[in-house]
């Protein structure tokens, strides 16, 4: 009993000392825990004399406020975040192995940039030393990063709020299929929730009044080339600060390229973000910058002629397959002069035109009626829609001289890199038709292309977007659907009294009928 | 930018995409001083290049007493002989607003084109062609003065009016803080002010330029930051 009372007053005298004096978080509890430990710690000579004095220190302590609240508080600025993203760009990779052996003789899939810009610097192209090198280590990066056999830099796209750089590059054989399965559920995801979509309206519309349907049928939506085929061909990958993580861009879709021929719309830097124009494009940022890039490519991927050579199969069966190019390994450079002369004689396209249906192998979206063709003829002659002409375009490795000119200016610009020791310059080739599209040659078969701009084509009138197409047809007036007047009450009776008389007058043509029936 | 800090200044301005190759750097280095000297300007700028079909136009300005007044402008096609650009007046402002096309490359090329004007709002509109002949040179001439005067911005602070009402570089001007130059209010079209203001010139000696933030329409200048460019 007495322990428990002590216990009760121990408690009692605890829960005094922790009150709280008015307007004071601090207790006496914690005031005299406090100097105690200091006692015990700095163990004074005469601790008891000295007791008021560490108690007045303590409680002065207090008071002083924390150094920190004072001092500015620095919050991360945007360059220190820049640059903690980039320093992981120059962490060696031996970090990593431990003792990590130098071997000049494994392969690097990607090309000396360095190399490659110092050569477009001696022709006026260029980004800066440093920012080329930071590209540099972001590709070499990216090669750690996913399984590509190789990779190059495509170039830069110039953003309203950030720019993009561009990286194009091939995944190993193999591992492009699991992406490629990846990305089809994701599509067919997205076609189940469509579905889901289109019953609810179908039941909607069967509680309210049923809408006439509609006779439209869209055109035949025209498949995306297969991978490793036509405008898919590349993977592009993107970022917008060397360091930032790689965004691989989807594959393009011929609607796309097709809607991104008819709009011209700056960039903003934001994959994410919309784009708002007319004709409505199908998808955002990153769709229309894939498409861009697949436009751009296609048009300005130049080497020079010989370089490439197509593998010789003889698959006479289909003439439209695109023949695969090879390196030519027997290939010989000209000389230099050669390649800087206007003509353009000497160099080919290496990437095939994109035809104006979006695909660079044409698709034929009429079905090809061969099946039933020993069933119905007399249907198939009257539902058939005509045969298409195939979309045709220049052939790959077509002569970059029989490009079309550009608005009354030849489409490359050619030049020297130096009058002064011609015998040690470049010649560099500039697209009239995309600005910012350049390409190289240099001796010993090194050439490059790039495209540093807007990604935006040339034109010297101001853009007209595409007119709406026209207001459709109203239904056909006739009789059937006019609106007749009201008649007046003076018309009514006029009728009335019409009808009357010829009421009377057919009775009174009866009675004589009758009579001659009955005579 | 400037002559005497040319190479440091064009490795802050190459995210552009567009850099001087060595041999030109080296050449515009040396052929600015003699500019500088038989010119006898007080400064030479460095102001871009205008890219031609065959070739390609460098143009520098030099400046003499006021920074805005007193700007010359010369052209060079290798960066070695400069020569002087024409004065250039409203009419070929105007005129060269109604030219399309790139530049060829050669200062004695006349272009020549059909300009339609509309007249009347009726239904029928008579149109009137007329043919609107320019000298290239002339026309490179009217096109640097159009994008100085559209485009021109310069921080705020960097250059003071004197009580004489000339426009001199403030030598105490230490660049814009970070958060500053994030804002277009702190940038100044780099031209005469339209609208004068008598008063101004004795209490602001430093906000005599109208600021970019007024202009129409919204957002054409946009800022983009690169860490790289602030100095």
């Amino acid at each position: 009993m007495e322990n428990a009372h002590l216990e009760e007053q121990v408690h009692a005298a605890k829960a005094f000392f922790l009150n709280t004096s008015d307007g004071d978080s601090s207790n006496l509890y914690d005031h005299l825990a406090e100097c105690l430990g200091k006692i015990l710690e700095e163990r004074p000579d005469n601790a008891l004399g000295k007791f008021e004095e560490i108690s007045r220190s303590v409680k002065r302590e207090k008071l002083s406020p924390r150094p920190d609240v004072i001092q500015d508080s620095q919050g991360i600025s945007s360059r220190a975040e820049v640059a903690t993203i980039q320093k992981s760009l120059f962490m060696s990779s031996q970090g990593e192995d431990g003792d990590a052996e130098f071997d000049d003789e494994v392969d690097v899939p990607f090309p000396n940039l360095m190399d490659v810009m110092s050569n477009f610097e001696q022709g006026g192209i260029g980004i800066g030393k440093d920012q080329a090198y930071r590209i540099f280590l972001a590709l070499k990066q990216l090669t750690t990063q996913q399984p590509l056999a190789s990779v190059r830099f495509w170039g830069i796209i110039f953003g309203i709020e950030a720019s993009y750089i561009i990286a194009e590059g091939e995944y190993q054989e193999g591992h492009e299929e699991e992406e490629e399965e990846e990305e089809e559920e994701e599509a067919k995801q997205e076609d189940q929730d469509g579905d889901g979509e289109g019953k609810d309206n179908e039941e909607d519309s069967e509680e309210k009044d049923v809408l006439p349907e509609s006779q439209w049928k869209p055109p035949p939506v025209i498949p995306k080339e297969e991978t490793r085929m036509g405008t898919n061909k590349k993977v592009y990958f993107v970022c917008n600060t060397p360091g930032d993580k790689w965004v691989k861009l989807p594959h393009v879709k011929p609607a796309e390229i097709v809607a991104a021929r008819c709009i011209r719309k700056l960039f903003t830097g934001n994959l994410e973000s919309p784009v708002v124009g007319y004709p409505p494009f199908p998808g955002r940022e990153e769709h229309l910058l894939r498409a861009q890039i697949g436009r751009i490519s296609a048009t300005t991927q130049i080497s020079p002629a010989g370089y490439y050579m197509c593998e010789e199969e003889e698959d006479e069966g289909e003439d439209d397959a695109p023949k695969p190019i090879e390196v030519n390994p027997e290939f010989e450079m000209g000389k230099l002069s050669e390649y800087a002369d206007g003509s353009m004689n000497n160099w080919s396209h290496h990437i095939q035109y994109i035809l104006p249906q979006g695909r660079c192998q044409w698709f034929n979206p009429v079905p090809k009626a061969d099946d039933e063709f020993e069933e119905d003829e007399e249907d198939e002659d009257k539902e058939q829609p005509e045969e298409l002409e195939p979309e045709t375009g220049p052939q790959i490795l077509t002569a970059v001289a029989e490009d079309e000119r550009v608005e009354g200016m030849p489409a490359w610009s050619a030049r020297l890199s130096s009058s002064i020791i011609p015998q040690y310059a470049v010649a560099v080739v500039s697209s009239n038709l995309w600005p910012g599209a350049h390409a190289y040659v240099s001796g010993k078969n090194n050439f490059e292309n790039i495209y540093i701009g807007w990604g935006l084509k040339y034109s010297s009138t101001p853009f007209n977007p595409l007119l709406p197409p026209a207001v459709q047809d109203e239904f056909p007036t006739g009789a059937d659907i006019t609106e007749t007047k009201d008649p007046t009450a003076e018309e009514e009776a006029a009728l009335k009294a019409l009808q009357e008389e010829a009421e009377k007058a057919a009775e009174e043509e009866e009675e004589p009928e009758d009579s001659e029936d009955e005579g | 930018m400037d002559s005497e800090s040319l190479s440091l200044n064009l490795e802050y301005a190459s995210s552009s995409g567009i850099v001087l190759s060595v041999e030109k750097r080296a050449s515009l280095l040396t052929s600015l001083t003699l500019v500088q000297q038989s010119y006898k300007f007080h400064r030479v700028k460095f102001w871009g290049i205008i890219k031609g079909i065959q070739n390609d136009y460098y143009i520098i300005q030099g400046i003499g007493k006021d920074e805005i007044r007193g700007r010359k402008g010369l052209y060079s096609q290798d960066c070695v002989d400069w020569r002087l650009l024409p004065h250039v007046d409203e009419t070929m402002c105007v005129k060269s607003s109604l030219l399309p096309g790139r530049f060829t490359g050669d200062p004695s090329f006349i272009l020549e084109h059909k300009v339609t004007n509309r007249i009347g709002k009726g239904e029928i509109t008579p149109e009137k062609s007329t043919i609107v002949e320019m000298k290239e040179e002339e026309r490179l001439a009217a096109v640097i003065r159009r994008i100085d005067e559209e485009v021109a911005v310069v921080p705020r602070g960097a250059y003071m009016r004197t009580p004489l009402n000339e426009v001199v570089a403030n030598k105490s001007f230490q660049g814009l803080s970070l958060p500053e130059a994030k804002q277009l209010k702190y940038y100044y079209h780099f031209k005469e002010p339209e609208v004068e203001d008598v008063n101004k010139t004795i209490t602001q000696p430093i906000d005599f330029l109208t600021s970019i933030d007024q202009d129409i329409p919204k957002g054409k200048l946009q800022l983009v930051v690169i860490i790289n460019d602030i100095v």
